[in-house]
């Protein structure tokens, strides 16, 4: 029986769509438009120009952006190579190694990080460091930013591990491999695309966290996100708008990219497993 | 936090059986030394005694949570009285986390429905331009909101030249800024959850409910809501959580007069305070506040749980 009314559709439920989608994107596109406006007055508009670009590698600021950016980098970089390594074990542990002592605890504790405020958890960390007599400085930043990108490593690598029957394993094993030779060269290679995933988006955490790294940096140490509150602080500039711009496309590059892999790899195994 | 309200223990088999300790180990020492122990730390400190400019003496003392509740006095000798000072800072961020819920819920709950029963592409892109904002910076996001509503800003401009308003509306420093970038910040944390409870609802019921003469209303009000509850309930604790606890939205769009507890915690340890003790307190208070929802959560959904099996 065909139906004259859509059940799907309620009315006024598209509009609110488009709502939504305005309104999450309009701040971002008119901060990026504004980014290449030409005039000196972020207000008014003076034509297209890319003199705040210049201005944010060449300028006066130039030197402590790039800095900042150094240490952002090399902090994320480390910071996700580590947590995505120890939520990769974790997510072995919880989904292949069957039942042990302290699996439920496990779970909630790896989820911690998310649940506790981040404010609190940056001061937390800086009362920690404080007390045991610990220099803030680098370490702190890395340590902390370790901490909070387990779990977010964790989701995607644990989602795709769920998704690969162990059947491959249990094969590899019956032809003599080693558990960890079916490791290596069976669930490895096929938990690939959830673990670049997981690594991506840990990355972006490192790389886009404010409020737990200005608790837990040492003095003069900036990354980015600090850096550019620091700016933002003292009134909004043009070159302000240009690296919101530039950090905000590497960061969609980064999703999109993570994205992709994530489906990629299903496409291909996902069919077969 | 999303997938730690969507995804309960894991299913698992057996292929590395007696080694699992031995894998969690890194996560156990990572977070339990650098973040259980660093909270143990902190409500150590919340019952210490303060030192000036930042740090504590290692003495106990009471006074970080009497001075939260109440005030004695310049020189501390007067009869106690209840100070409002921060319970208002906090009631304030109570209200202004649950509006900017009910507002994410308002605008979340219809977006989520009309993208999950999208077919395909549309329903893929749909998504993926939700996901998005919720991976940008919230710094930017935040320093976006904030050059948008100023007094000078392209929003008040282009209100102006439509001749809608003569004077720029002053909406920076403002509660109403806050509530703006705290509802602009959480709106995908509200869609997704909801989204993916969507997407498990099986359409029939509708499609029963309608042979039965019920109307659209009747549909969504008596079957799909119910169903759908729990990505509601998860999307406002994801919501409400982290706006309970923001410092950006109320530092960067709101002022002085629009302190939020996260501005109140920052200012004992980066600000001007310097009161450690103090501090800790009230992040203490704020986890306590947290663990109180989450509690409720967790209760909400072994609820769920028994009644559709």
């Amino acid at each position: 029986m065909a139906r004259k009314v859509d059940l799907k559709r309620f009315p006024g439920f598209q509009s609110m769509t488009y709502l939504c989608l305005i309104l999450l994107y309009a701040p971002l596109l008119i901060v990026m438009v504004y980014s290449f406006n030409d005039s000196r007055s972020i207000t008014s508009w003076g034509g297209i120009s890319l003199r705040w670009y210049e201005d944010v590698f060449f300028g006066l600021e130039a030197e402590k952006f790039r800095a900042a950016a150094f240490n952002s980098v090399v902090i994320a970089i480390i910071a996700a190579i580590t947590s995505t390594t120890i939520a990769t074990m974790a997510a072995t542990g919880m989904l292949r190694a069957g039942k042990f002592r302290g699996k439920s605890f496990s779970f909630a504790l790896i989820n911690l990080p998310l649940m506790v405020p981040e404010i609190v958890t940056a001061v937390a960390t800086l009362i920690f460091f404080s007390a045991i007599g610990f220099n803030a400085g680098y370490l702190t930043i890395l340590i902390a930013h370790i901490v909070f990108c387990i779990p977010f490593a964790y989701l995607p690598i644990a989602a795709r591990m769920q998704g690969i029957e162990d059947i491959y394993e249990q094969a590899a094993q019956d032809l003599y491999a080693t558990r960890f030779e079916a490791f290596k060269l069976i669930l490895l290679p096929l938990m690939a695309p959830g673990i670049l995933s997981g690594f991506l988006l840990a990355f972006i955490i490192s790389l886009d966290d404010f409020i737990i790294t200005n608790f837990v940096k040492g003095a003069g140490i900036e990354t980015l996100p600090t850096a550019i509150f620091g700016a933002a602080k003292q009134g909004i500039k043009p070159n302000i708008m240009a690296i919101s711009t530039l950090l905000l496309l590497v960061s969609v590059v980064f999703v999109t990219l993570s994205y992709l892999i994530g489906r990629m790899g299903q496409n291909k195994n996902g069919k077969q497993i | 936090m999303a997938g730690a309200i969507s995804s309960g223990p894991p299913t698992s088999t057996r292929t590395y059986q007696g080694l699992g300790q031995y894998l969690m180990l890194p996560s156990w020492v990572i977070i339990g030394f650098f973040l259980v122990l660093p909270v143990g730390m902190m409500l150590i400190y919340s019952f210490l005694t303060k030192e000036f400019r930042g740090g504590v003496i290692w003495e106990f003392s009471l006074s970080a949570y009497d001075q939260f509740f109440f005030d004695r006095g310049l020189f501390g000798d007067e009869p106690a009285k209840i100070e409002w000072t921060y319970i208002t800072i906090f009631w304030r961020s109570i209200w202004q986390a649950a509006l900017a819920t009910v507002l994410c819920l308002i605008i979340g709950f219809p977006t989520a429905w009309f993208i999950a029963t999208r077919s395909g592409r549309n329903k893929a892109i749909l998504l993926f331009l939700i996901t998005i904002p919720y991976w940008v910076n919230l710094l930017i996001r935040t320093i976006s909101m904030k050059f948008l509503i100023r007094d000078t800003g392209p929003l008040n401009t282009w209100l102006i030249e439509f001749g809608l308003i003569s004077e720029p509306l002053h909406m920076v420093n403002t509660n109403f800024a806050v509530q703006l970038g705290l509802f602009y910040s959480y709106l995908p944390f509200m869609v997704l959850p909801i989204y993916a409870s969507v997407e498990r609802y099986n359409n029939s019921l509708s499609e029963a409910a309608a042979d039965l003469y019920a109307s659209k209303f009747v549909i969504l009000s008596k079957i799909v809501l119910p169903m759908v509850k729990p990505g509601i309930i998860a999307g406002c604790i994801l919501v409400f959580v982290p706006s309970l606890g923001a410092f950006l939205a109320p530092d960067l769009l709101g002022g002085a007069k629009n302190f939020m507890i996260g501005s109140l915690i920052e200012e004992q340890f980066k600000g001007n305070a310097g009161n450690w003790p103090f501090g800790a307190a009230a992040s203490m208070i704020l986890l306590s506040m947290v663990l109180v929802v989450l509690l409720f959560y967790a209760r909400a959904q072994d609820k769920g749980g028994q009644n559709h099996g």
